[in-house]
């Protein structure tokens, strides 16, 4: 293995996200703040006490946030609006389509708590759809960032990008392993560690998954390349064809459902372009459950074992 | 217009003509010909009810937005006046798209909360429909509209008591409108929504209590189909186009629109 990633000490990435949105909100006076009665949750309360005029609390009604943030951004200013990911996706799928996606509005919907390492509050809470929903959208760009660092710098990245935006967190703290201070370019996909063997595109929480499944095939002698794939859409597609002719076998890694996941995304586009084995690290039609991240992870089939099996079963299909 | 598209919604469009009319030509704080999306330095109106495209397009193409000859494009392929408003194509008037129902509000609240965070001293206008008031976020945008006291919001609904299925009274009974956005902390009129110097007089006051903290509601009772005799009063011509005699026939009936196509 040509790198090794060293964690800098477990974070949550929705505190990334609180980082960046006050210090994007220092930068640019018309970056506004939305929340709708889980400001505490989202990290948001920084931002809050710092512009107390331009955090603009919601209450318990996601849709007339979407379309308050749909407003705010019509008229100049750019909204961040943020709720758990379940209440900005499905909750508001509509509203999101019709005066986001649809009429261009320059609104940042945040989603924390996305996935299923939500943990403890259950399948209510618990979205595995919301990529699929999201990246649906025309004009919706759909971002996913892997840690601590990388949501922060992703959280600025999207505050001077002119567009409509999904940006995907979690509650769970995770390793925090990418430099401090590395640019966030949209659509522009990390390749991590360089293989021949076979290709892991993992994306958020997974990527550190994904780092510690490369050690454990590169001790049983499988080179794997890792590529954090940041940003679902618009995907880089040189990235994944470059690398997916280079090792032959594919692996995706995701906190997300196969249907609508990133790893349908890849494999579409290795159907149309470069056919070869794709393997998927996913949740497969089913709703979570209550218990601990780390528990959850294992049981849905999503952590490092798992990515290991994964990358052997497609490597077995060359 | 509904006529040459062959589908549309005729009888809400009628019933808030008076009302759109006296907004935009009497009314609105507004420069047609150097319109900006984002409504910098002028009032801003946001259409709700996306399906009365028929008489928001007339009144933007009649007051200077863009040519009337383009009307005839309306629900036509690559047309900007598509079947319910969309900012796609760059149709001047058209800040947010609208159709599916109960947003408006909320986008005019955003608006209104950036004029508040701007110092800029323009209204927020915004139509709805009576039925369209059967949505939930119509609900809670009331609410947040009056906690954060947006009192520059002027809201028009345009109250013609008739909807898809049948009267709003049948379907799903709105009750006492008036009561109801009194009680969620709005400033309520009921204006007859057909007599002009009234909907004039109700916007001027809207306009002059800015300052108390309430959010004006105007209630705007109207007929759907109004002065189209076969048309008045009824749900069948919601989203119902009129074939090429029923249209002579309707337009004969309105001088102002005597020769129209």
């Amino acid at each position: 293995m040509n790198k090794k990633y060293i964690n800098t000490g477990n974070k949550d990435t929705r505190s990334g996200f609180g980082a960046g949105l006050l210090e994007a909100g220092r930068k640019n006076p018309d970056i506004v703040a939305l929340c709708a009665d889980l400001t505490g949750s989202l990290k948001m309360d920084a931002f809050a006490a710092e512009f107390p005029d331009r955090f603009i609390q919601c209450g318990i009604a996601e849709a007339n946030m979407i379309g308050t943030a749909a407003g705010l951004a019509v008229s100049g200013k750019v909204p961040f609006a943020g709720s758990f990911a379940e209440f900005v996706t499905g909750r508001v799928y509509d509203q999101v389509r019709q005066v986001v996606a649809y009429s261009h509005t320059n609104v940042k919907i945040c989603a924390s708590h996305a996935g299923i390492t939500l943990g403890e509050d259950g399948a209510t809470h618990q979205t595995m759809e919301d990529i699929g929903l999201m990246r649906m959208l025309p004009n919706l760009t759909v971002i996913n960032p892997c840690d601590y660092n990388q949501t922060m710098a992703a959280t600025l990245a999207i505050a001077e990008y002119e567009g409509p935006v999904y940006l995907r967190f979690g509650r769970p703290s995770v390793p925090n392993f990418t430099p401090a201070g590395q640019k966030f370019e949209i659509g522009k996909a990390i390749t991590l560690i360089e293989g021949t063997d076979v290709t892991i595109f993992a994306t958020g929480h997974l990527v550190w998954e994904a780092i510690v499944a490369a050690e454990i095939l590169e001790k049983e002698g499988i080179s794997a390349e890792l590529i954090n794939i940041h940003t679902i859409k618009p995907l880089d597609e040189k990235a994944v064809l470059e690398s997916a002719a280079k090792t032959g076998a594919v692996v995706t890694a995701e906190e997300h459902l196969v249907a609508g996941g990133m790893g349908e995304l890849i494999a579409g586009l290795l159907t149309r372009e470069l056919p070869k084995p794709v393997e998927f690290v996913a949740v497969d039609d089913l709703f979570g459950q209550s218990g601990e991240p780390s528990e959850l992870l294992k049981v849905y089939g999503l952590d490092a074992e798992n990515i290991v099996k994964a990358a052997k079963k497609a490597i077995g299909r060359k | 217009m509904v006529n040459m598209a062959g589908s549309g919604h005729p009888g809400g469009s009628l019933s808030s003509t008076d009302l759109l009319t006296v907004l935009f030509f009497d009314q609105l704080n507004h420069s047609p010909k150097s319109w900006r999306r984002d409504g910098k330095g002028k009032d801003m109106f946001f259409l709700s009810a996306g399906h009365l495209s028929p008489v928001f397009y007339s009144v933007l193409a009649r007051s200077g937005y863009f040519p009337v000859s383009e009307l005839a494009t309306f629900r036509k392929l690559g047309s900007r006046l598509q079947g319910h408003p969309s900012i796609e194509r760059g149709l001047p008037g058209v800040h947010v798209a609208s159709g599916s129902l109960g947003q408006g509000l909320s986008v005019a609240c955003g608006a209104a909360i950036t004029k508040m965070l701007n110092g800029e001293k323009n209204f927020i206008y915004v139509l709805m429909g009576d039925g369209e008031s059967e949505e939930g976020q119509v609900w809670e945008a009331a609410m947040f509209a009056a906690h954060h006291k947006l009192d520059k919001i002027i809201a028009v609904t345009d109250w013609n008591g008739q909807q898809i299925d049948g009267p709003v009274s049948k379907i799903m009974n709105l009750g006492n409108l008036e009561a109801k956005w009194n009680a969620f902390g709005w400033e309520t009129s009921v204006v007859d929504g057909h007599n002009l110097e009234a909907i004039a007089e109700a916007y001027q006051k809207a306009k002059a209590n800015t300052g108390n903290g309430k959010p004006k509601m105007l209630l705007m009772k109207t007929e759907m189909g109004q002065d189209v005799d076969f048309m008045q009063g009824t749900h069948q011509w919601h989203g119902k186009a009129p074939n090429k005699e029923q249209t002579e026939a309707a337009l004969k009936q309105l001088k102002e629109t005597l020769g129209d196509f």
